[in-house]
């Protein structure tokens, strides 16, 4: 199973292990991580699943699409690494990502 | 003000779930108004998600948002209800008694309602402007930091700053920048989710040098007592640069806030209504919770369960509605009573 490493504003670490198939902000809520709201469930619909995804993973993500940077429009504090979680789908190449919450949901 | 509107129910709320409450509720005899804060029906369907499929509404292996929205419209038009958009119900007083009950409900327009039941319908809440968490921005709000101006004039001779990159942001821009000193458009990217002509609109006033674009994003406000001075904002080139406004207005799309809800004298837990799975209705008589805004155990966030919710809380209904008649339970298939309601006998 892969992991995935979330840290969260205090720097805190948290690494969990992730099912292939599904999103980075499931694997979040599944195994209670905080600094991820996902008020809308995974739509791509709010903008509150905003991470920064670590500076050596960003090329090795599928790009976002033009949905999800629309939608990122109305996260606060936008970085190069950002990403919408609910969107970074967990696949066997990504074992290892990390990523960063953000100090607020938008 | 208006004149008081007397009706059998007020529905907070028009989503699918407070739409479906017209049906179940028409099919009883019982007329609604319903009232909602967007301008246009639907909810979150039609607000977070009009073009997403939903796959989970029995028979509609798949359907938008939008697309359910509609055919739900058209499933409670026989009912003729009553919607009133933009507004929000900020008041309830109970002017009945339990056995009796009757309500007086009034919206932040001034309209008041007299209604002998209330379905709450309102999902997650209300939905209102995003607040961009920028520190301290609590201060400014009122003053310098808007998410509407009602009066164009109150900006004339003022450097209006701009945030965001949708039709709101656009829409904005044009509207003010005829009487603003100066409009600033601030983006992340220079890329505009808003309608091409707003968009076009935009650059030729930039072109012409009528107003400014800036791609970067506000990081800190300066100011004193509220009053906005500089805007503190980082270009895409990590540089930091304080630009002069004396009015900012940020458009980060809508968020969900339970709102005067918490004021109406029912009993809430974690912004959730408790209500019993026989009739949903709350611990005060005649004041029904159904959909997202209710919880029980075993609640499941789902349309289909609001959908289920609403049948059975109309039947509680009908009983504060007409006190005397008795209920029988009937199908739309086979009653001819029924049919004629739905204006297909």
């Amino acid at each position: 199973m892969p992991k995935i490493t979330f840290i969260d504003a205090s720097g805190t670490s948290r690494t969990v292990e992730a099912d292939v198939g599904s999103t980075v902000m499931e694997t979040a809520i599944r195994n209670n991580v905080p600094g991820i709201d996902a008020e809308c469930g995974g739509a791509c619909a709010c903008a509150t699943c905003h991470v920064y995804v670590d500076e050596a993973w960003v090329e090795k993500l599928p790009k976002a699409s033009s949905i999800e940077e629309d939608m990122l429009d109305f996260a606060y504090d936008v970085r190069p690494g950002s990403r919408l979680s609910c969107q970074i789908k967990v696949t066997n190449e990504i074992d290892g990502l990390t990523v960063a919450t953000p100090e607020q949901q938008g | 003000m208006s004149d008081v509107i007397k009706t059998d129910v007020v529905i907070v709320g028009a989503g699918p779930v407070g739409l479906f409450a017209v049906f179940e509720l028409g099919l009883l005899d019982i007329k609604c108004h319903l009232i909602d804060i967007l301008p246009k029906p639907g909810g979150q369907c039609a607000e977070l998600y009009p073009e997403k499929p939903i796959y989970d509404i029995p028979g509609f292996p798949v359907i938008t948002g939008q697309g359910l929205t509609d055919n739900l419209m058209k499933q409670i038009e026989p009912f003729g209800p009553q919607f009133h958009f933009n507004e929000m119900v900020e008041k309830v007083e109970r002017i009945g008694n339990d056995a009796a009950p009757l309500f007086r409900v009034t919206t932040d327009a001034g309209q008041i309602f007299e209604a002998k039941v209330i379905m709450i319908a309102a999902g997650g809440g209300s939905f209102q402007p995003k607040k961009p968490p920028i520190a301290g921005i609590d201060a400014y709000e009122g003053k310098s930091i808007h998410y509407a101006v009602r009066q164009m004039e109150a900006v004339r001779g003022k450097r209006v700053l701009i945030v965001g990159g949708g039709d709101s942001a656009l829409d904005w821009t044009l509207n003010l920048q005829p009487v603003a000193e100066r409009i600033i458009l601030l983006h992340r990217r220079d890329d505009f989710r808003a309608a091409p002509h707003s968009v076009n609109g935009m650059r030729e006033l930039v072109a012409s040098g009528k107003m400014d674009l800036m791609i970067g994003q506000v990081m800190s406000l300066k100011g004193d007592d509220g009053v906005l001075t500089h805007a503190v904002v980082r270009g895409n080139d990590n540089q930091t640069v304080d630009v002069a406004a004396d009015v900012m207005m940020p458009f980060f799309g809508l968020t969900m806030k339970l709102g005067p809800i918490a004021h109406w004298g029912i009993h809430l837990h974690e912004n959730l209504i408790p209500v019993g799975t026989e009739t949903f209705e709350t611990d005060v008589p005649g004041i029904f919770a159904i959909g997202d805004i209710n919880s029980y155990p075993g609640k499941l966030k789902l349309i289909l369960s609001g959908f289920h919710e609403v049948a059975l809380a109309a039947q509680k209904a009908h009983r504060y509605v007409y006190p005397d008649k008795k209920l029988t339970f009937q199908y739309t298939t086979s009653s001819t009573s029924l049919q004629k309601k739905l204006g297909v006998s």
